[in-house]
């Protein structure tokens, strides 16, 4: 087995989560009711703790110490799809992304749960329970704004528009695709992305919004090659503000 | 978080009077038997009020609270900080919603409630308008203004209102746990490099004075409240509140090589009781009367939460407002 692209997709997924557990935790004490506060900030806690896993398996691989990873790297060196570095945004626009977004990972980590890397096997079994919760809050607030009334259509729709190029970008191939299906470690990206489509358009389905016309949207790629939008480094800066003023403390 | 501060307006008395006096007599024995007064029970309108204010006060304090912990939570220094303060500062927002849904039971709904903390007719723990600087001033906050917290809200866990009380355990449970955090945190800032020592002792400096407001001005100096002792409303003094945190902190502060900015204070062998610089109450005053470093800006992030999302609660309410698909 080569490292290199099971490093690859370790740290895009490692990296995925630990941006968008960052995103979903500055919702608390700004959430639109305090249940949405409580509910972003559990998904935070998630996702911050499954990329910390992550870390720690590419560190058992021979990567630097989570922290270091997580605290000490520049935008370049992050492998996140641009989606989840987007700022925060209107309610609707956090809503969407995470309907989107969690739709994909759950996905992700089933196929996962099959994978001939046994490590990586056992962690995505584990959070696929979790992330099942993700979706059931997902599914739940977009069925219920997306048949509420005009204006919370108007904007689920607008938001909706808006992130399908970037949603898309998160199934961008990796340069590894053919070992990782061959070696039996992913389905890869593009059958990932098939079963997406059919998941959440299953969902809009059942709202006013109606199925998502996927075809009709150009990817917005790059993020997993380390190419990303003036968002990602900002958001560095501040969530290793305090570790940098000295990497060696124990804080 | 919660502090005696909330009682430091003006009590309305009056209006026992009008009330039966049998019912009022039987609630009366009822209480002092020890017994929970629960949302269906009779009560004096006085009761009902004085709770409302105060249930209602502490679950502003604990939303506002989140804010300035809530800054530092994208900012935390490390995986085991970042997921230990994100789970805290959750807490502290479903505590919240615990205290508001015990308030509710006594007939304000949640949406009045919010409406008064911003137009700034509600109150809410005064320490909170001060502002967090660094890092170490999360962990002053997550340990000591936390451990204050439990010494207020374990007292009023003994009160006569059973959804108060019952809240209360919850909370006290949970408000260890942010007590065990925010020790850990400023252990490794006080006995860290000389820079991590130096921003702990920074940020003691300047949250002492507002920590020895937090329990309230002197019980000397308080509106009598009789009353609301007798229907096991307030539960413990302020002065009682602030001695027990000195008794149960000042050693622990003293340990870790840090100093209290005040001379003065030492526990005098006699009595058993600390003595100490009495902190300006003038400027108590000036900021629970909105005139503080962030009670501005705490608001003013508040109101823009909640008109952010007032699309979203409109479309919970009202159901019979339901999308229908236009025809054309
Ligand atoms: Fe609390
Ligand atoms: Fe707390």
């Amino acid at each position: 087995m080569d490292n290199l692209a099971l490093k690859e997709l370790l740290y895009k997924m490692a990296d995925d989560q630990l941006i968008l557990g960052h995103r979903n935790s500055e919702w608390t004490g700004m959430g639109p009711i305090l249940e949405e506060d409580i509910a972003f900030s559990s998904m935070a806690q998630d996702k911050v703790g499954q990329s910390q896993q992550l870390y720690i398996l590419l560190n058992q691989l021979g990567e630097a110490e989570p922290d270091t990873v997580a605290f000490m790297r520049n935008a370049e060196q992050f492998h996140n799809c641009q989606l989840v570095e987007l700022p925060n945004g209107e309610y609707d626009f956090s809503l969407i992304r995470h309907f989107l977004f969690d739709h994909a990972e759950w996905l992700r980590f089933e196929a996962l749960s099959n994978s001939s890397y046994e490590p990586l096997a056992q962690l995505a079994r584990k959070y696929k329970g979790e992330i099942k919760y993700h979706l059931i809050h997902a599914n739940t607030w977009i069925k219920q704004l997306g048949n509420a009334n005009e204006e919370t259509l108007a904007r689920l729709k607008q938001s909706l528009h808006e992130l399908a190029p970037y949603a898309l970008g998160i199934f961008e191939p990796s340069p590894y695709e053919t070992q990782l299906i061959s070696e039996g470690i992913f389905i890869g990206e593009e059958a990932l992305k098939a079963r997406w489509i059919e998941s959440v358009n299953a969902i809009l389905a059942q709202t006013a919004l109606g199925a998502f016309n996927w075809s009709a949207s150009n990817a917005i790629l790059g993020g997993r090659q380390g190419k990303h939008s003036k968002h990602l480094q900002p958001l560095l800066d501040e969530m290793s503000e305090v570790f940098k003023m000295d990497p060696t403390a124990d804080w | 978080m919660y502090g005696g501060g909330n009682t430091f307006e003006a009590q309305q008395m009056g209006g026992v009077e009008n009330e039966d006096p049998i019912k009022l007599a039987e609630f009366e024995a009822r209480i002092a038997r020890g017994e929970k007064i629960e949302p269906n029970d009779w009560m004096p309108a006085l009761y009902r009020k004085q709770l409302i204010r105060m249930i209602e006060q502490h679950a502003h304090s604990e939303i506002i609270g989140a804010l300035p912990e809530g800054t530092w939570i994208t900012r935390a220094p490390g995986f085991k900080r970042k997921l230990a303060l994100m789970a805290k500062v959750q807490d502290e927002v479903g505590h919240a919603q615990l205290l508001y849904s015990a308030a509710e039971t006594l007939g304000k709904p949640r949406e009045k409630m919010i409406d008064d903390l911003l137009s700034g007719k509600s109150k809410y723990s005064n320490i909170f308008n001060y502002p967090t600087f660094t890092w170490a001033d999360s962990c002053f906050i997550s340990w000591l203004v936390d451990a204050g917290a439990i010494v207020n809200q374990l007292a009023n866990s003994k009160g006569s209102y059973g959804p108060y009380c019952r809240a209360l355990e919850r909370i006290c449970a949970e408000e260890s746990f942010h007590l065990k955090y925010g020790h850990h945190c400023v252990i490794h800032m006080a006995t860290g490099t000389p820079r991590q020592r130096k921003m702990m002792q920074e940020a003691l400096n300047r949250w002492w004075g507002p920590m020895m407001h937090f329990f309230g001005p002197p019980d000397k100096a308080s509106v009598h409240t009789e009353i609301l002792v007798k229907w096991k409303v307030k539960m413990a003094t302020n002065d009682e509140c602030r001695q027990q945190f000195l008794d149960m902190y000042v050693p622990k502060i003293w340990e870790l090589g840090l100093n209290i900015p005040d001379p003065n204070l030492k526990k005098n062998p006699e009595t058993g009781e600390w003595e100490y610089t009495e902190p300006d109450w003038e400027e108590f005053k000036r900021v629970i009367n909105g005139d503080g470093p962030c009670n501005a800006e705490r608001l003013a992030v508040r109101r823009v939460a909640e008109e952010r999302g007032a699309w979203v609660r409109k479309a919970l309410l009202k159901p019979e407002a339901a999308y229908t698909t236009p025809l054309a």
